[in-house]
């Protein structure tokens, strides 16, 4: 080797920190996320104020109530929802409310069914037997996103004429006397975007005086938050909401056992930043002087 | 008239729909019904059109010659002719979404995990990112950092294992909520006061026929 080649010289191990390979990350993500479904851990959360309020509006719902759930979300925000959507129909369903569904999003009622499976699958109601029409419905779809809800307003049997299995609103019992969202005692929103939780505040709360709750993605939490108190009598959101929904109406499911795995890649994520941080200051100097 | 027309309809109809928020009797509340059933038409005839759409973008990007594309190409065409078909011809009907049908079959067992599959990629990427971005390079980034890191561990029970020695209402989590219900709102209420406004002048200079770029040309 001549003198002038250039010597292959190691990155310091502050610089290599601050370029941790993304591949290591995924790794350890994948690893923090997957472990700990294997083990039988709970994990008591203290609940926040806005799922504190969701769960005693649901609670100051009489028995036997007409609730209307409106579900506006598809399979990519089912891991977050679907847990959320399964608490808030077992509470209907313990309150024997006269529950009817629809969805804004194409997709929103066939979540709504396997919803209703998997809370019916629950021990706690093995002995239930629903009569599709008379303890429940499901509205199906309906496209126009905010025009649906404005028109709900004034006639749900025009804006839904018929279920999703076909059958004409006339014909079923449940929605005898049901003229508009006035006859409802209570919405429940179970969101993922546009239309949703947003559309309802504009439209359903703000025009037509409904009370309702919204169980939104993590993501569209904080765009929700300035409504909590006023518009929306409670807000459950993320995982972790759905969590704290989970444990407030002792109704345990999937959304307490992924939180453990989403605290483990919480402190994961934490150990990167505040190791790429050190790093950045310890090498400040260096990179300074070149 | 290619021009007059549309914008005396976006005239029209925006103008009744400003009045029926203050008299909702008729003839404005039964107009803005109307309305209402023409926009949900009209957004069904927009879902066929995108379905189109995607076919002939996908369609051309197959064809194309040296496209490293042409196979996901090949997949979306296979897949969404799979699924319609299926639902239309194969899953009884106006019940296809029935439980126990084909098309319930595979939104079950293919579609959902492979669109929560394609969301929960987000973790991998968040995490690599949150890792490059979260540096206190400037005073405005170290509050973002600082937030972050409270929030991030305020939202999970670690962080409150880590100050279960704190009296209560001064733990990470009571300051994750603090931070989600004070400067986070207080921001929030601003971005949606200035969309509001935004909201506004757009849909006046619309309505008023002064902005006419959704008409297409110049």
């Amino acid at each position: 080797m001549s003198a002038t080649e250039p010597t292959m010289t190691r990155a310091p191990f502050l610089e290599r920190m601050m370029r941790i390979d993304r591949r290591v990350i995924f790794i350890l993500i994948g690893v923090a996320l997957i472990f700990p479904l294997f083990f039988d851990i709970t994990q008591k959360l203290p609940v926040s104020r806005e799922v504190q309020m969701a769960a005693d509006a649901l609670e100051a719902v009489p028995d036997g109530a007409l609730v209307l759930y409106s579900m506006d979300y598809d399979p990519p925000s089912a891991p977050e929802l679907q847990p959320m959507a399964v608490t808030a129909l077992k509470v209907g369903l313990r309150k024997k409310w006269r529950m009817v569904i629809i969805g804004l999003w194409p997709q929103g009622p066939q979540q709504a069914n396997l919803a209703l499976r998997s809370a019916l699958a629950d021990e706690e109601f093995k002995d239930v037997r629903l009569t599709e029409g008379v303890d429940y419905v499901n509205l199906g779809f309906q496209s126009g996103n905010e025009a649906v809800i404005q028109k709900m307003g004034s006639d749900i049997p025009s804006t839904f004429p018929r279920d999703y299995r076909g059958i004409p609103v006339g014909e079923i019992p449940i929605m005898r006397g049901i003229k508009n969202l006035g006859n409802f005692d209570f919405v429940v929103n179970v969101s993922s975007g546009y239309p949703g939780t947003r559309e309802w505040v504009q439209f359903g709360v703000d025009r037509f005086g409904v009370r309702m709750i919204s169980a939104s993605t993590a993501v569209q939490t904080t765009e929700m938050f300035p409504y909590v108190g006023r518009q929306l009598a409670g807000l459950v959101g993320g995982m972790r909401g759905a969590a704290e929904f989970e444990q407030i109406t002792s109704t345990p499911g999937r959304a307490l056992k992924f939180m453990v795995g989403q605290s483990v890649a919480h402190v994961v994520v934490i150990l990167f930043i505040v190791i790429g941080n050190v790093a950045y200051f310890a090498t400040r100097k260096s990179r300074r002087d070149k | 008239m290619r021009r007059e027309i549309p914008t005396f309809i976006a005239l029209f109809v925006g103008v009744v729909c400003i009045v029926q928020f203050f008299i909702p009797h008729r003839p404005f509340g039964t107009l803005v019904d109307t309305f209402s059933d023409w926009f949900g038409i009209l957004q069904a005839f927009a879902i066929w059109l995108g379905a189109l759409n995607l076919l002939r973008v996908s369609t051309q990007r197959t064809l194309a010659k040296k496209s490293h594309d042409r196979w996901y190409g090949i997949v979306v065409i296979l897949s969404f002719l799979l699924i319609a078909i299926i639902g239309l011809f194969f899953s009884g009907g106006r019940g296809f979404q029935l439980a126990g049908t084909r098309f319930d079959y595979l939104y079950v067992n293919v579609y959902t995990p492979l669109s929560s599959t394609m969301f929960a990629i987000l973790a991998f990427f968040v995490a690599s990112a949150s890792y490059r971005a979260f540096r206190a390079r400037s005073w405005e980034a170290t509050l973002l950092l600082l937030a972050a890191f409270l929030v991030m561990l305020g939202r999970v029970p670690v962080g409150d294992t880590l100050t279960g020695f704190l009296p209560e209402g001064y733990r990470l989590s009571d300051v994750a909520s603090w931070i989600m219900t004070y400067p986070q709102v207080a921001g929030q209420r601003a971005i949606m006061i200035g969309i509001a406004l935004g909201v506004a002048s757009a849909s006046l200079r619309l309505i008023l026929g002064l902005e006419r770029s959704y008409l297409g040309g110049e």
